[in-house]
């Protein structure tokens, strides 16, 4: 009675497997058929799609790194988004441990600017900080990118960090008060390190969000030279995007990187997202 | 998720001996409070300002003073309406689709033993990526020439399709958004399913609740709030949208018939160089969002009684 109320359990969730699997397949399906594509030739992709390629080619990519010089957006886009991501954990972790530290007179008012910084969307704020980029000639220049990146991604680093270093134990922080230390001390000996995994999981974030954000890239940066990995991609495809080998080999390599890091570091990732909810 | 940070107001005992010198919060606090004030509450008020004055030119300064001219003006002009109309597809596709798929899923996979894992890891791994690659992947299945599409189609016999006709093209915006973010509602609601207590699903097994009763009067009603985070966070994400509609739809294409509001304000602000005009897009967007999320809100606190 008992076993073939288990095998009917089990035959029972055949179709749930079978439901799941589908919706992953469409995942991992056509990010595989990209990568298959990008060794053939454009017309081998116009004709014959789902085949596996009749000889490994490497000419788009021999293509994508020479003509199109995606190696300078890659440098381009590490600049912009690894300072973008320095400069939101230093500023976001001080903001966070005064927050969780300190009781003051207007801290309510401060709390609210925070979670009111998630409410405005890119657009209400970008034409007024566009014309303050122009103002200090930071058009095409770097800066001019990690700018408004760092104000929009700071109010969700705080807030994170904010629910983490709460739940951080006093007793580190009350021994080296008692051993002399002074309060800059105890945040880069006792807070910094011990935040260490929240820091982490915003630290994807905010490098994941300014890799990937195609908008601010845009307004801001008009030359070539200065284009960061999204950017040129958007290029590549206005100029060649009848070019299948070339697309198909420009977006696995947009991709590839950050696959690379999201299966090493899931588990910060999913974390990261769903304690960020708040930014969407 | 976005719970309620009370806990963060009052610190007392050790800490307030510790963190005695206020002077400090100077350099700790000021950095931030500067770079919002800077660069987004003084750019959003000046936004709201700059749409009452004509502005010549990408970084202009104001000039003629014209009122609400610009807001009457967002009545008159067709494009505006069409853009609100997308949004609003955008967005009712978008709640259904991205929430209803999310949910599915995460019922799915809360009921399986095993893959548990790979199922998150394989669902997540699309809102990673960026909305510049995922469009043009899209792109490229799309293509009327040899694009995967049509190369079905036609394997099974069937004249290709374009896919970006006039009649087609919203659609053809609004699958991948659906299908990228999927995911991330599917990784909240297995978060908000797990949350739900061991004995109330025990309890209501011996009441005879399984299966489809089980999701029915166990497991939604218990997610209700989780559902509605996700339900506004689809519904302002929406009327986010800009990077993937544009890499699919550049300028709304095909003849403006697929712009969304964000896509548009783009186009009148930094390709037609219409600042002020733009400025008032910009706000009428965020008044948007705050009106319907007041209202998703409202819709979904009554359903509970």
């Amino acid at each position: 009675m008992r076993e073939e109320n288990r095998k009917k359990k089990i035959l029972g969730s055949v179709p749930i497997y079978i439901i799941l699997l589908l919706w992953a397949a469409t995942t991992i399906y056509p990010f595989i058929w990209l990568i298959l594509n990008s060794f053939k030739s454009s017309r081998e992709i116009l004709n014959s799609s789902f085949n596996l390629p009749q000889n490994f080619s490497w000419l788009n990519y021999i293509n994508a790194f020479g003509k199109q010089n995606i190696l300078r957006a890659y440098g381009n886009s590490l600049v912009i988004s690894g300072s973008t991501m320095l400069i939101v954990l230093l500023i976001g972790s001080l903001a966070a441990f005064a927050m969780t530290r300190y009781q003051f007179k207007f801290k309510k008012i401060i709390y609210f600017m925070i979670v009111g910084s998630l409410m405005f969307p890119v657009f209400a704020t970008i034409i007024p900080v566009f014309k303050m980029i122009v103002k200090w000639n930071l058009v095409n220049q770097s800066l001019g990118v990690i700018i408004p990146q760092t104000a929009t991604n700071l109010a969700f680093a705080v807030i994170v960090l904010m629910g983490f270093m709460d739940s951080l134990p006093y007793e580190l922080e009350e021994a080296s008060f008692l051993e002399g230390a002074s309060v800059s001390r105890i945040y880069t000996k006792v807070i910094v390190p011990l935040s260490k995994p929240a820091l982490a999981s915003v630290a994807i974030f905010v490098f994941l969000w300014s890799y990937n954000d195609l908008f601010t890239q845009m307004i801001v940066l008009r030359r070539r030279e200065t284009f960061p990995v999204c950017a040129l991609l958007n290029e590549i495809s206005s100029k060649y995007g009848t070019d299948f080998g070339l697309m198909t080999a420009s977006v696995v390599l947009v991709v590839v990187p950050v696959l690379v890091v999201y299966i090493l570091l899931q588990k910060n990732i999913v974390k990261g997202l769903t304690a960020g909810a708040v930014k969407g | 998720m976005a719970t309620a940070p009370v806990y963060y107001m009052r610190i007392e005992g050790k800490r307030e001996m510790i963190y005695r010198k206020k002077i400090n919060l100077l350099w700790l606090l000021g950095p931030m409070v500067f770079i919002m004030i800077t660069f987004l509450y003084y750019p959003f008020v000046s936004n709201i300002w700059n749409s009452l004055y004509n502005i010549v030119g990408l970084g202009g300064n104001r000039g003629e003073f014209l009122g609400v001219r610009n807001y009457q003006k967002l009545f008159e002009d067709p494009n505006i309406l069409i853009a609100i109309k997308n949004s609003g597809i955008i967005m009712l596709l978008t709640v259904v689709f991205q929430v209803g798929i999310g949910l599915t899923l995460a019922i799915l996979v809360d009921s399986v033993k095993r893959f548990k894992k790979f199922f998150q890891t394989v669902y997540f791994f699309p809102i990673v990526i960026s909305a510049t690659a995922i469009g043009l992947m899209f792109n490229l299945f799309y293509s009327y020439y040899g694009g995967m599409l049509n190369q079905i189609l036609n394997a099974m016999g069937h004249n290709p399709v374009n896919w970006k006709s006039d009649s087609l093209a919203l659609i053809m915006i609004s699958v991948p958004i659906i299908w990228s973010y999927a995911g991330f509602y599917f990784v909240l609601l297995l978060t908000g399913i797990n949350g739900i207590s061991e004995d109330i699903f025990e309890s209501a097994m011996l009441d005879g609740a399984v299966g489809f009763k089980k999701v029915y009067y166990i497991t939604i009603p218990l997610l209700k709030n989780v559902i509605r985070t996700c339900i506004i966070l689809a519904v302002t994400g929406s009327l986010k949208a800009f990077d993937l509609p544009w890499v699919i739809a550049p300028k709304g294409a095909p003849k403006g018939l697929t712009h969304l509001l964000g896509t548009y304000m783009y186009q009148v602000t930094f390709i037609e160089e219409n600042v002020d005009y733009g400025s008032a897009i910009a706000f009428m967007i965020v008044v948007l969002g705050i009106i319907i999320s007041q209202i998703t809100n409202r819709l979904m606190k009554q359903e509970q009684y």
